[in-house]
C-alpha cells in the first residue's frame, strides 16, 4: 500500500507509459536498479542515514511497507522471498536499524532464502570515527550474507545494488547487503545502473556430469530399500514438480526434511512426510533401514540426522546440491551430483534403467505407517489439544492456503498436524529456529500471495517478541488468522528441561502473559478466544471470515507435549513416542 | 501412540563415523590430520582479508599461517594458507573458500610445492662474529647491527628457520618475526580462473 497519500500529490499525474526520468543522484539509482528487478515491495523502517533512499523512493511506484521494527522488515522480505521465488527487499537505517535487521537476514542465510537488505550509513567522512547511528554493518553482516557490498561512489552505487539483486537469486539463494553512505546516495550522478548480473567470480553449475549421473541411477535401481530426501531446495529449485514425476514413475518412498515440507503431497501413498528430531515415527523409521537414499537439496542438519553415525547407516547416498560445500560436509556422498535440482533430476529420470524392486520395502514403509501414526489424545474433558486445532484448521481450508510459524513447540504442531500439498505454502525459521517469525513473516507472505489464505500458528512466547507487526497487519488491512497456541510458557524449554533436566523448569513459564484477544483489539485487529473443544470449527470459522487481521488465543493445554522426538545427537530409529520412551534411550 | 517401543524395532546394521562416512566393517577408515597449502587468487580490495580469515575462524579450521600480497595483476592479491585438518575438512576448507564472491581460484598446492618463509631475529649484539657464522650456516644474513644488538634475515623452509632459531637461542633472542609460508607451485603450472 503507498504511503506517500498524506501529502496531498498536484493532479497532473504521469501518464502511465512515460519514459523514465533519467537519473540524477546516488538514491535514484539505487531505486531504479530495484525497479529494473522487478521489485515490486520494500519492507522497511525510515531513519536519519537511509532518508536519501526513502526521498528517492517517494517517486517510484514500488510499495513501501513501514515496519514496526527491522527485524519484522527483514523476516517480511525473507517470507516475501519464500513465497515468490524472488528475492524479498527491506531497508533501514544505519546503526541500531542495521542491527535489528541482522537477525532476519541471518535466518535468510540459514535457510537459502533470497533477500536483499539495503541499509544506510554514515557519511563516508564519518565512516570509522564511530559517528552517530555508525555501526560496521558490511563486518556485522559479512559471516551472513552471500557478500556484503559497502556502497562507496555515487556512480556506481546503482550497480552495486543490481550485483546484490541478482546475487541473492543465483545459484543457491541465500541474502545479500548494500551499506548505502549517505553521502553516496545523496551525491549527484547521472549513471544509470547495469543490468543484474552477478559477479564475475561468482558461477552457477547448471547440469550433473552425465557419467555420475548413470553411475547414480543404476545404484538407486539395484537398491532394495530406496528413498528419497527432499529438502529446501527442491522448493527453491521449482523442482516438487520434476521430483512428483520422478517418485511416482519409480516407486521411491518420499521423505521431506522440515524446509522441503510441501515439495511432495503429504497425502499421497508414497508419502512419508517429514523426517528429523520430531518428525514422523514412519519417516525416521525409512532413514534408519533404507540402503540408497537419494538426497535433494539438502545440507544435512543435525536437526534431522541426528547423530551422524547413526544417519541412514547402511545407506549409500546419491547427494543433488547446486552447492558444492554442502556434499559430504554433513554426510559422506557416494554419489555426489552438482547442479540445479530440476535439470539433475530430469538427468537421473532418463538415466534409470529401470525401477528399483522394492514392493517388499515399500509394504513395510506402510507397515511403519500403521504402526506409528501422527496421534494424539483426545479426551472431551481434557484442556484443549493444539494438535486438534491446527488438525481442524487444515481441513477447513483450501490446499494452498499458506502456514507461517514463529518457533516453538507451535511450529512442530503445525507442520506435524497439518496436512502440506504445495510447495511454497510452508513458511518457518528451520535453520536459525527465530522466535518471533511468524508475525511478520505472515505480513510478507499475505502481500506476495494476497489471494491465497495466510494463517500463522505462533506460540504465546514467540508471538510476544514480534506483536508490534499487528499495527502494520492492521494498517495494511491484511487478511491474516493468527493462532497463538497458548500454553503459558515457552513449552520446548519446558519440555527439555522434564525430559532432560530434572524438571528444574527455568525461566521457561510465562504466567504473566497478556490476554492475546484483548491485545489484538487494542492494535485494531479482531480476538477471539478458545478454551475448550466446543467452538473450535466456528472460532476458526469466524476468524477466516474476518476481513482483516484476526488473532485467536487458543488456551491449551499446558501439559501437552511434542511427540514423537529424537534427542539432540540421537539415533532416528530410536525416537520416542512418549516421556516413558526417553528414559529408555 | 501405539507401535513397538524403541528397543523392539527393526535396526540398521551399519554405521558412520563422525565425519558422516559409513565405515566399512572390514577396514575401519578414519582420516588424521594432514598440512595442505591452499593457494587462492583473490580480488585485490579491502576487506578480503577479514572475509577469509572470518571464514576459517567461523568454521573453526585451524590456521597455520596465512600469507597474502599482490601479484602482477593490480587487481588481484594471491593467499597462501597453511592448514592441518582431516582430509573432509581440508576439502570443505577448498569448497568454502571458493564460494567467498571476492575469491577468483582456489588450489591446493602439491607436497613438493616450492614453500618459503622469512624470519628476523634479533639477538644481542656482544658476538657480532659468532653471530654471523651462525647465519652464514642457514645462509642468513644480518641486515642491521647496533651495538647492543644483531638482526639477521633468514628465508626457508619451515624447517629451516626452526634450526636456526633454536641455534641463535645461544646469542639470547630479544625478538622474532616470521611471516608464515609463500608458495608456488613447481614448474610451468600457475593459477588461474577456473582450476
Amino acid at each position: 500500500m503507498s504511503e506517500r497519500a498524506s501529502v496531498p500529490k498536484e493532479e497532473e499525474e504521469a501518464e502511465p507509459e512515460t519514459e523514465q526520468e533519467p537519473v540524477t543522484t546516488g538514491a535514484q539509482s539505487v531505486i531504479r536498479a530495484l525497479e529494473n528487478a522487478g521489485t515490486d515491495y520494500v519492507f522497511g523502517v525510515q531513519g536519519g542515514a537511509i532518508m536519501p533512499v526513502y526521498d528517492a523512493l517517494y517517486d517510484s511506484d514500488i510499495n513501501h511497507v513501514t515496519m514496526a521494527h527491522e527485524q519484522g522488515a527483514s523476516h517480511a522480505a525473507d517470507a516475501y522471498g519464500v513465497v515468490t521465488g524472488d528475492p524479498g527487499v527491506c531497508f533501514a537505517t544505519s546503526g541500531p536499524g542495521a542491527t535489528n535487521l541482522v537477525t532476519g537476514i541471518a535466518d535468510a542465510n540459514m535457510d537459502s532464502d533470497p533477500v536483499i537488505a539495503l541499509t544506510g550509513q554514515v557519511p563516508t567522512e564519518f565512516v570509522g570515527n564511530d559517528a552517530f547511528q555508525e555501526t560496521d554493518t558490511v563486518g556485522i553482516t559479512q559471516p551472513i550474507t552471500k557478500e556484503s557490498y559497502f556502497a562507496a561512489d555515487s556512480d556506481t552505487v546503482g550497480d552495486d545494488v543490481s550485483e546484490a539483486f541478482a546475487l541473492a537469486d543465483a545459484g543457491r539463494q541465500g541474502p545479500t547487503l548494500v551499506d548505502l553512505p549517505k553521502d553516496v546516495t545523496q551525491g549527484e550522478t547521472e549513471v544509470e545502473p547495469g543490468s543484474s548480473e552477478t559477479p564475475e567470480t561468482y558461477e552457477v553449475p547448471e547440469e550433473a556430469d552425465d557419467e555420475n549421473v548413470q553411475e547414480a541411477a543404476e545404484a538407486l535401481a539395484e537398491a532394495d530399500r530406496p528413498v528419497i530426501l527432499s529438502g529446501g531446495g527442491v522448493i527453491k529449485a521449482d523442482a516438487s514438480n520434476a521430483l512428483r514425476e520422478f517418485a511416482k514413475e519409480y516407486e521411491i518412498p518420499v521423505i521431506t526434511t522440515m524446509p522441503g515440507i510441501g515439495s511432495f503431497p503429504e497425502d499421497h501413498e508414497l508419502s512419508l512426510e517429514w523426517a528429523g528430531m520430531h518428525g514422523t515415527g514412519y519417516a525416521n523409521m525409512a532413514i534408519s533401514n533404507t540402503d540408497c537414499m537419494l538426497a535433494i537439496g539438502t545440507r544435512f542438519d543435525d536437526r534431522l540426522t541426528g547423530g551422524v553415525d547413526s544417519f541412514a547407516p547402511d545407506a549409500e547416498v546419491i547427494h543433488i546440491d547446486i552447492d558444492p560445500a554442502e556434499i559430504s560436509k554433513n554426510v559422506y556422498a557416494d554419489y555426489p551430483l552438482i547442479g540445479d535440482a530440476r535439470e539433475v533430476l530430469r538427468q537421473l529420470f532418463d538415466a534409470m534403467p529401470r525401477a528399483p524392486d522394492a514392493d517388499e520395502w515399500r509394504d513395510q514403509c506402510q507397515t511403519w505407517k500403521d504402526e506409528y501414526p501422527m496421534d494424539y489424545d483426545t479426551p472431551d474433558d481434557e484442556p484443549l489439544k493444539p494438535q486438534y486445532v491446527v488438525e481442524q484448521f487444515s481441513e477447513m481450508t483450501p490446499d494452498d492456503t499458506i502456514v507461517c510459524t514463529g518457533v516453538g513447540q507451535h511450529q512442530m504442531w503445525a507442520s506435524q498436524f497439518w496436512e502440506y500439498t504445495e510447495p511454497r505454502t510452508w513458511v518457518s525459521s528451520h535453520g536459525l529456529g527465530t522466535m518471533g517469525y511468524g508475525v511478520p513473516a505472515a505480513i510478507g507472505a499475505k502481500l506476495a500471495a494476497p489471494d491465497q489464505e495466510v494463517v500463522c500458528f505462533d506460540g504465546d512466547g514467540s508471538f510476544l517478541m514480534t506483536v508490534q507487526g499487528l499495527s502494520v497487519a492492521v494498517r495494511e488491512q491484511l487478511d491474516i488468522t493468527y493462532v497463538v497456541l497458548n500454553n503459558e510458557a515457552v513449552g520446548m524449554v519446558r519440555q527439555w528441561q522434564d525430559g532432560f533436566y530434572e524438571g528444574r523448569r527455568m525461566a521457561s513459564e510465562y504466567p504473566w502473559i497478556p490476554q492475546f484477544d484483548k491485545l489484538a483489539e487494542a492494535f485494531g485487529a479482531r480476538g477471539f478466544t478458545l478454551e475448550s473443544y466446543d467452538n473450535v470449527e466456528e472460532t476458526i470459522q469466524e476468524a477466516r471470515e474476518y476481513d482483516g487481521p484476526s488473532v485467536i488465543d487458543a488456551h491449551i493445554d499446558p501439559g501437552e507435549n511434542v511427540f514423537p522426538m529424537v534427542p539432540s545427537g540421537g539415533d532416528n530409529g530410536q525416537f520416542a513416542l512418549n516421556e516413558d520412551h526417553l528414559d529408555m534411550i | 501412540m501405539p507401535g513397538p517401543a524403541p528397543d523392539e524395532r527393526m535396526r540398521p546394521k551399519g554405521r558412520r563415523n563422525t565425519q558422516g562416512i559409513r565405515v566399512d566393517p572390514e577396514a575401519e577408515v578414519t582420516h588424521e590430520p594432514r598440512q595442505a597449502v591452499l593457494s587462492a587468487l583473490v580480488k585485490h580490495r579491502p576487506g578480503v582479508l577479514s572475509e577469509v580469515s572470518a571464514l576459517f575462524s567461523r568454521r573453526q579450521f585451524n590456521i597455520e599461517s596465512l600469507t597474502v600480497g599482490p601479484t602482477v595483476d593490480d587487481d588481484t592479491a594471491r593467499m597462501t594458507i597453511l592448514i592441518e585438518e582431516p582430509e573432509p575438512g581440508i576439502d570443505q576448507a577448498k569448497k568454502q573458500l571458493r564460494k567467498l564472491v571476492p575469491v577468483v581460484s582456489v588450489r591446493e598446492l602439491e607436497g613438493e610445492a616450492v614453500r618459503r618463509e622469512l624470519a628476523l631475529v634479533k639477538v644481542s649484539g656482544e658476538k657480532p662474529d659468532d653471530v654471523n657464522a651462525v647465519a652464514d650456516m642457514y645462509d642468513g644474513q644480518a641486515v642491521d647491527a647496533s651495538t647492543d644488538s644483531v638482526t639477521v634475515e633468514i628465508t626457508g623452509s619451515k624447517q629451516k628457520i626452526d634450526a636456526a632459531i633454536e641455534a641463535f637461542k645461544q646469542f639470547d633472542v630479544q625478538e622474532i618475526v616470521r611471516t608464515g609460508a609463500a608458495a608456488l607451485e613447481r614448474g610451468p603450472k600457475t593459477l588461474e580462473k577456473d582450476v
